[in-house]
C-alpha cells in the first residue's frame, strides 16, 4: 500500500479519479442516464475518493520521507509533463485534499440549492477539474506543466464564479476575476521566461540546481519582482486584492471555501518555491518588502472586513488579512536566512505553513457555515439576519468555533499559528541591524492590532447573524437547519480546528522538518543570542495548549459544580427583553453597520468613509417638512481611484493612439508586411 | 488640581449619624413582608426608581439620598439602572396613562423576590392630580405595592428612616 | 498542589475586597462614609440567592456565557505570579510527574485568554437584542481591540527585560535587575496602567457607577442579567481587576515575592503583605483618578489607547536598541 502511495502510479490514479469525476456528468448528460442530482453526486463522490487518496499520498511522502518524481519528457518531447512531490508539495497536497474532502462532502447535499435553476452536473464536473488542477499545480516540476494547470485552475474557477450567471453582479465579478488572473499569469510567465533565459531550461530541477549561480543580480531581482507581483495578485496581497472580495462571494459556498482556503495558498506555495528553492540567498530587503506587504494586508484586510455587511465579502476580506499574516512568516524567513541566522529560517517558514493549514481549516469552516446560513435565509445581507442560533443550532455552534479560531483564541489552531508567528517576529527583534529591528517592531505592532480587530469583526459576524431576534423584513423564508451531511463536514473541520490547536506541538515540529527540507537549510545556529527572549529550543517547542485545555476543563468543572449546587433552589423565569419600557421592534437591535461604525470612525484616515444623503420634501419650494430621506454610507476605494483607473486610462490612451495603424486598407497592410520583412532581413544580416 | 486636592483634604465629613434619622419613629403604611425577604435585603438592597408622571419633587429628594449628608450607600443600599439588577422598585407620581405600560414592564422585568414602594402622596392616592383623565390615581392599581412612604414630597430623612425601619426592624 | 489551590482560590476570594476598597476610598474623598469594604461580598451573596429572569430572545450563549467569562477569570490567575515565582503544579494519581501549569503563564496566552473573556462578554451584550447591549458590545470591542496593542507591548517590554515569555520567570528575573535598566519598565508600566484602566471599566475610559446607558461601555453588557449569572459577571469583573493589578505589581515591581521553589508559609505571608501593599497603592491611584478627572468622550478614548500603544512601543524600542 505504501509503495503504491509513493509511486507515480498513485498520482496518476489521483488524476484519473478526478477525470472520471469530471467526465461522468458529461456522460450522463449525453446518455440521459440518471437524474441531475446523481450526476453531481457522482462527481463529489469521486472527489471524496480522490481527496482521501491525496491525503494518503501526502502522508506517505511526509512520513516515509520519500518523494515522488515523474518526467514524461522522454515519451512526449514537445509537451513537457513533469511532476515532483517533495515534502513541501506533499504538505500543500495534504491541505488541498483535506479541504476538498470537507467541501465535497458538503456539496453532495448543498447542490440541491441550485436544482432547477442551474445545471448540477456542470457544477460537479467543473468542481472536479478545479480540485484536480489545484493538486497538480503543487506537484508540477516544469514551468509549462505548471502554467498549464494554473490556467486550468483559473478557467475552472472562473466558470464556478459565474455559475449563477443570471445575476449581473456575478458576471461582473467573474470578468474582473478573469482579467486579474490573466494579469497574474502574465507576470508569472515573465518570471519564468527570465529564468529560462538565464538557466536555459524550463525544468524546475535545473533551476533548483543552477539558477542562483547563473542569474545575474539584476535578472534575479527582476524574476523575483515579477513572481511577487504575479503571485501577489493570486494570493490577494494588498493592493492587488481587488478581485478577491468580488469573486469569492459570487461562487457557490463550497467553491468559495476552496478558493479562499486553498486556491490562494497555491500562490503562497509558488512564492516559497521562488524564494527558497530556485533563488535562495536573496537579499535581506526582499524579506523586509514582503513583511511590509504582510503588515499592510493584515491591517487593511481586517479593517475592510469590519466595514462589510455581506457575510461572504466579510470572510473574503479576512482571507486578505490572513494572507498578510502568512507573508509575515515568509518575509521573516527570508530575513533570517539572509542575515546570518539560517537556523531560524525553517521555524519562520514553519509558522507560515502552519498558518496556511490553519487558515484553510477555519476559513473553509466559516464559508461552509455561511453557505448554510445563506441557503436557510435566502440572502447574503447580514442586516437581514438575527436570531438564527435558535433555528440553526449546529451551524451556529460550528460557526462559533470557526470565529474563535480565526480570532486566535487559545486553545484553537489560529492561536497556535499566531503564537508561532509572534515568536518568529520576537526573534527578529534581536537582529543586529537597527532598521530591521524597527521593521520587526512595527510588524509585531501590526499583528497585535490585527488580532484585536479580528476579534471585534467576529463578534459582529457571529453576533449579528446568530444572536438576538430576526431583523428580516419579510419573514416568508422557511428557515430550517442544514441537512446532516452538511453538518458532518462542518463538524469535521471544527474538530480539526480544536485538534490542530491542542496538538500544535507535534504538528509544528513536523512543519519545521518540512520547512527545513525546502531550501536545504541546516540546523546550525549562528545567531547572537544576546537579547533574545525565546531560546531556539523554546520556539520549536510551543506552548502545550493541551495543558491550557486540561486546566480550563478542570476549573470549569469545579466552578460550575459549585455554583449549581449553591443556587439549586433558585428559579429561572423567561421574560421579555428589557427595553426601558418601550415596545420592542426589529429596529431595536444593533445592526452590522452601526456595530462597526465606532471603529470605522477611528480609522477614517485609512478608510475614508463616504456618506450620501438624499432627502425628499413634501414641498420642494419651501423645503420645510421631509417626506423621506435615504442615507447611503460607503468607503472610498483608493485602489481603483489611484492605482487601477490611472493604469486603465493610460492603456486606453496608448491603445487609441496605436489603433490608427489599422486603417482598414489592405494595401497598407501589405506595405507593413513588406517593410517588416525588409527590416528583419537587414537586421539578421547585420548581426 | 491642587486646589481640588486641598478641598478634598480640608472638607470635613458631613454625613449625619444613623441615630439622628430616627428610624423607630417613622410610620410606614403597608403589609409586613416575609422574614426571609427582609433578611435577604438587609445587608444589600438595589433600588430602581420609576418616575410615573410625578412632579419631580420626589425625584429631587431621592437624588439627595446619595449625597454626602444622607449617604444612603453606607447602609448597603444603592440605586441601579436596570430593573433586572433591582430588588426594590420605587415609584413616584400618580401613574400617568402613558407610563402605565412602562411601569408594568419594569415590574415584570424584575426578578423575584421583589418589593414595590410608592413614594410620595401622588403615588399613594394621586394627591392634587386625583381624578384627572390623564392619570390612574394610585400605583397600587398598576402594580402590587408592598409599602408606601407618605409626604408631598417626603424628605430624604423620612424616606431613609422608612427604608431602614422596614429592613432592619424585626416584627 | 497546594500552590495550585492557593492560586485558584486567592483571586476569587479577595477580588470583591479590592472593589470595596476602591469604593471606600472614593467615598472618603467625597466627605462621606460610604459602604464598608466588605459590601461587595454582601451584594454577591444577595445576588446568588435571588431568582433570575432570562430574555426569551436569548440563546444558550446567555445561559453559558456568564460561566465561561467567570471560568476564564479564574483560569488566568493560575498563570500569574501572585505570591511565588514557581508555577503551580497538578498531581494526579496516575501521572508520573506533576503537570506544571507554567504554560498558562506565557504572556501571549494571558493576553488572548483575557481577550476571549471580552469576546464572550460582548456576545452576552448582543444576545438579548436590546439596544443598550448591542451598543455596549460595539464600544466594548472597540476599546478591547485598541487596548490589546498597548497591553501586549507593555507585557512584551517586561518579557524582554526578564528574558522569558513566562510571567513566573519574568518576575524572578526582574527583581534582580539593576536600577538603571528600570527606565523602559517604568514606561512599559505606564502603558500597562492605561490598559488596566481601559479593560476594567475605570475612568477615564468608562464609568462603573453610571446610570446613563449612553455613557456605559462595560455596564451596558450586564443590563439583561440577574441573579446568579449577574453575580458571576460582577465577580469576574472584580477578578479581572485583581489579575491586572497582580500582573502590574509582580511583573514590573516584583520585590517581596517569594523566590525559588519554596512554599514556606513565612515567605508566602511576606509575599501576600507585599502584594497587598502594592495593590493598595494601585487602588489608591485608581480611586484618586476617579475622583479628580472626568471621563473622556468616547471618541477621545482611542487617543488615550493609542498613547498606551506608543508608550509600549517606546519601551520595547529602548530595550532592544
Amino acid at each position: 500500500m505504501a509503495d503504491f502511495l509513493i509511486s507515480s502510479s498513485g498520482v496518476f490514479v489521483l488524476g484519473a479519479l478526478f477525470l472520471i469525476g469530471a467526465l461522468g456528468p458529461l456522460f450522463f448528460f449525453v446518455t440521459r442516464l440518471g437524474s441531475e442530482s446523481f450526476a453531481g453526486q457522482w462527481s463529489y463522490a469521486l472527489s471524496i475518493l480522490g481527496s482521501l487518496l491525496g491525503l494518503g499520498i501526502a502522508g506517505a511522502v511526509i512520513f516515509l520521507g520519500q518523494g515522488i518524481a515523474f518526467d514524461a519528457g522522454a515519451i512526449t518531447a514537445f509537451v513537457p509533463f513533469s511532476l515532483r512531490v517533495d515534502a513541501l508539495s506533499a504538505f500543500f497536497l495534504g491541505v488541498i485534499s483535506l479541504i476538498a474532502l470537507a467541501a465535497s462532502l458538503y456539496a453532495i447535499v448543498y447542490q440541491e440549492h441550485f436544482r432547477g435553476r442551474y445545471s448540477l452536473g456542470m457544477l460537479g464536473g467543473v468542481y472536479s477539474i478545479f480540485v484536480a488542477s489545484m493538486m497538480f499545480v503543487v506537484m508540477a516540476n516544469h514551468a509549462l506543466t505548471f502554467l498549464f494547470f494554473w490556467e486550468v485552475m483559473s478557467l475552472s474557477s472562473y466558470l464556478l464564479v459565474v455559475y449563477e450567471h443570471r445575476e449581473k453582479a456575478n458576471r461582473r465579478a467573474g470578468l474582473l476575476y478573469l482579467i486579474m488572473m490573466h494579469i497574474s499569469m502574465a507576470f508569472i510567465l515573465l518570471a519564468f521566461l527570465l529564468a529560462f533565459s538565464a538557466a536555459g531550461s524550463m525544468n524546475f530541477d535545473v533551476w533548483r540546481a543552477n539558477l542562483s549561480s547563473v542569474a545575474t543580480p539584476l535578472t534575479a531581482a527582476l524574476i523575483l519582482s515579477a513572481a511577487l507581483t504575479g503571485l501577489g495578485i493570486k494570493a490577494g496581497m494588498v493592493p492587488l486584492h481587488i478581485w478577491l472580495p468580488e469573486a469569492h462571494p459570487a461562487a457557490p459556498s463550497h467553491v468559495s471555501a476552496l478558493m479562499s482556503g486553498v486556491m490562494i495558498k497555491t500562490a503562497i506555495f509558488m512564492l516559497v518555491r521562488f524564494f527558497f528553492d530556485f533563488l535562495p540567498g536573496s537579499s535581506l530587503w526582499w524579506g523586509i518588502v514582503i513583511i511590509a506587504f504582510g503588515v499592510a494586508s493584515s491591517i487593511l484586510g481586517v479593517l475592510y472586513a469590519l466595514s462589510e455587511h455581506d457575510i461572504k465579502r466579510l470572510l473574503a476580506f479576512h482571507s486578505v488579512e490572513n494572507i498578510g499574516i502568512i507573508l509575515l512568516g515568509i518575509g521573516s524567513a527570508i530575513v533570517f536566512s539572509a542575515s546570518g541566522a539560517p537556523g531560524f529560517a525553517p521555524i519562520a517558514l514553519a509558522a507560515a505553513l502552519f498558518h496556511t493549514v490553519n487558515h484553510a481549516i477555519f476559513k473553509a469552516l466559516l464559508f461552509l457555515g455561511a453557505g448554510s446560513v445563506v441557503v436557510a435565509t435566502g440572502t447574503r445581507n447580514m442586516e437581514e439576519y438575527g436570531g438564527l442560533l435558535k433555528v440553526l443550532p449546529y451551524t451556529g455552534a460550528f460557526f462559533l468555533v470557526g470565529s474563535l479560531a480565526i480570532a486566535a483564541f487559545p486553545p484553537l489552531n489560529g492561536f497556535a499559528s499566531e503564537w508561532l508567528t509572534f515568536q518568529v517576529l520576537f526573534a527578529g527583534l534581536a537582529s543586529p541591524i537597527t532598521s530591521v529591528k524597527l521593521v520587526f517592531l512595527f510588524a509585531i505592532a501590526g499583528l497585535a492590532l490585527t488580532g484585536g480587530l479580528a476579534a471585534a469583526a467576529f463578534v459582529k459576524a457571529f453576533g449579528i447573524t446568530f444572536l438576538a431576534r430576526s431583523r428580516a423584513h419579510n419573514k416568508t423564508a422557511c428557515v430550517h437547519e442544514a441537512p446532516p451531511l452538511m453538518l458532518v463536514s462542518m463538524g469535521m473541520l471544527a474538530t480539526l480546528a480544536v485538534a490542530f490547536g491542542t496538538f500544535a506541538i507535534p504538528i509544528s515540529r513536523a512543519l519545521v522538518g518540512i520547512a527545513a527540507s525546502v531550501g536545504h537549510t541546516t540546523a546550525h545556529l549562528s545567531f547572537p543570542t544576546g537579547k533574545l527572549i525565546a531560546s531556539p529550543v523554546n520556539i520549536a517547542g510551543m506552548v502545550p495548549l493541551a495543558t491550557v485545555f486540561l486546566a480550563a476543563i478542570l476549573v470549569a468543572a469545579l466552578a460550575v459544580g459549585l455554583v449549581f449546587w449553591a443556587t439549586r433552589r433558585n428559579k429561572v423565569v423567561y421574560g421579555a427583553t428589557w427595553s426601558c419600557g418601550t415596545p420592542i421592534t426589529p429596529r431595536t437591535e444593533i445592526t452590522a453597520t452601526s456595530f462597526s461604525r465606532s471603529l470605522m470612525v477611528i480609522f477614517k484616515g485609512m478608510l475614508r468613509p463616504t456618506k450620501q444623503v438624499s432627502v425628499a420634501y413634501h414641498d420642494e419650494v419651501s423645503r420645510y417638512s421631509v417626506k423621506s430621506s435615504a442615507i447611503s454610507v460607503g468607503f472610498f476605494d483608493p485602489y481603483r481611484a489611484h492605482f487601477y483607473t490611472p493604469i486603465e486610462n493610460a492603456l486606453i490612451f496608448i491603445a487609441s493612439r496605436v489603433k490608427r495603424i489599422q486603417g482598414g486598407n489592405v494595401n497598407v497592410y501589405v506595405v507593413y508586411v513588406f517593410a517588416t520583412v525588409l527590416a528583419l532581413l537587414t537586421f539578421a544580416t547585420l548581426i | 488640581m491642587f486646589h481640588l486636592l486641598q478641598k478634598i483634604i480640608a472638607t470635613p465629613r458631613t454625613t449625619v449619624p444613623a441615630s439622628w434619622l430616627g428610624a423607630g419613629e417613622v410610620a410606614t403604611i403597608g403589609k409586613p413582608f416575609r422574614e426571609e425577604v427582609r433578611r435577604l435585603f438587609s445587608g444589600s438592597l438595589s433600588i430602581r426608581v420609576v418616575s410615573a408622571g410625578s412632579s419631580n419633587a420626589e425625584e429631587q429628594e431621592l437624588t439627595a439620598l446619595s449625597n454626602s449628608y444622607y449617604d444612603i450607600e453606607r447602609f448597603g443600599i444603592r440605586f441601579v439602572a436596570s430593573p433586572r439588577h433591582a430588588d426594590m422598585l420605587m415609584v413616584t407620581g400618580p401613574v400617568s396613562v402613558n407610563m402605565a405600560e412602562a411601569l408594568r414592564q419594569t415590574y415584570a422585568a424584575m426578578p423575584t423576590p421583589k418589593l414595590v414602594v410608592a413614594v410620595g402622596d401622588g403615588a399613594i392616592d394621586g394627591s392634587v392630580f386625583r381624578g384627572s383623565y390623564a392619570v390612574h390615581d394610585s400605583v397600587a392599581d398598576i402594580v402590587p405595592v408592598d409599602f408606601s412612604i407618605p409626604g408631598d414630597p417626603p424628605s430624604p430623612k423620612i424616606i431613609l428612616a422608612s427604608l431602614l425601619k422596614v429592613l432592619r426592624d424585626r416584627r | 498542589m497546594i500552590l495550585f489551590l492557593i492560586q485558584l482560590t486567592l483571586v476569587p476570594l479577595l477580588s470583591p475586597l479590592l472593589v470595596g476598597v476602591i469604593r471606600s476610598m472614593k467615598a472618603r474623598m467625597q466627605s462621606r462614609i460610604g459602604a464598608s469594604m466588605f459590601q461587595p461580598y454582601l451584594d454577591l451573596l444577595k445576588l446568588f440567592r435571588k431568582d433570575e429572569i432570562i430574555s426569551r430572545d436569548a440563546s444558550w450563549i446567555s445561559l453559558a456565557g456568564p460561566y465561561i467569562v467567570f471560568i476564564i477569570s479564574v483560569l488566568v490567575p493560575l498563570g500569574v505570579p501572585l505570591l511565588t515565582v514557581s508555577a503551580p503544579t497538578l498531581s494526579f494519581p496516575g501521572l508520573a510527574a506533576p503537570l506544571t501549569l507554567a504554560p498558562l503563564g506565557d504572556f501571549i496566552v494571558i493576553v488572548y485568554l483575557m481577550a476571549l473573556g471580552a469576546f464572550f462578554l460582548a456576545l452576552l451584550g448582543m444576545d438579548a437584542g436590546g439596544g443598550f447591549g448591542g451598543f455596549g458590545a460595539s464600544r466594548e470591542m472597540m476599546v478591547a481591540a485598541l487596548t490589546e496593542g498597548g497591553l501586549f507591548f507593555a507585557l512584551l517590554s517586561a518579557a524582554l527585560a526578564g528574558g522569558s515569555m513566562t510571567t513566573f520567570v519574568i518576575a524572578g528575573r526582574v527583581s534582580e535587575l539593576p536600577l538603571i535598566s528600570y527606565t523602559p519598565l517604568i514606561i512599559g508600566f505606564s502603558a500597562f496602567f492605561i490598559a488596566l484602566l481601559a479593560e476594567n471599566k475605570r475612568f477615564p475610559v468608562d464609568n462603573p457607577a453610571t446610570h446613563l446607558e449612553l455613557t456605559m461601555i462595560h455596564e451596558a453588557l450586564l443590563l439583561e442579567y440577574s441573579g446568579k449569572r449577574l453575580a458571576l459577571l460582577e465577580w469576574a469583573g472584580a477578578n479581572n481587576l485583581f489579575i491586572f493589578i497582580a500582573l502590574g505589581a509582580n511583573l514590573f515591581f516584583p520585590w517581596g515575592i517569594a523566590a525559588g521553589e519554596s512554599v514556606a508559609p513565612a515567605a508566602l505571608l511576606i509575599a501576600l503583605i507585599a502584594l497587598s501593599g502594592k495593590a493598595l497603592i494601585a487602588l489608591g491611584a485608581i480611586a484618586f483618578i476617579e475622583s479628580v478627572i472626568a471621563k473622556l468622550r468616547i471618541f477621545r478614548v482611542p487617543d488615550l489607547l493609542f498613547t498606551s500603544f506608543v508608550l509600549g512601543m517606546i519601551a520595547v524600542g529602548i530595550i532592544i536598541a
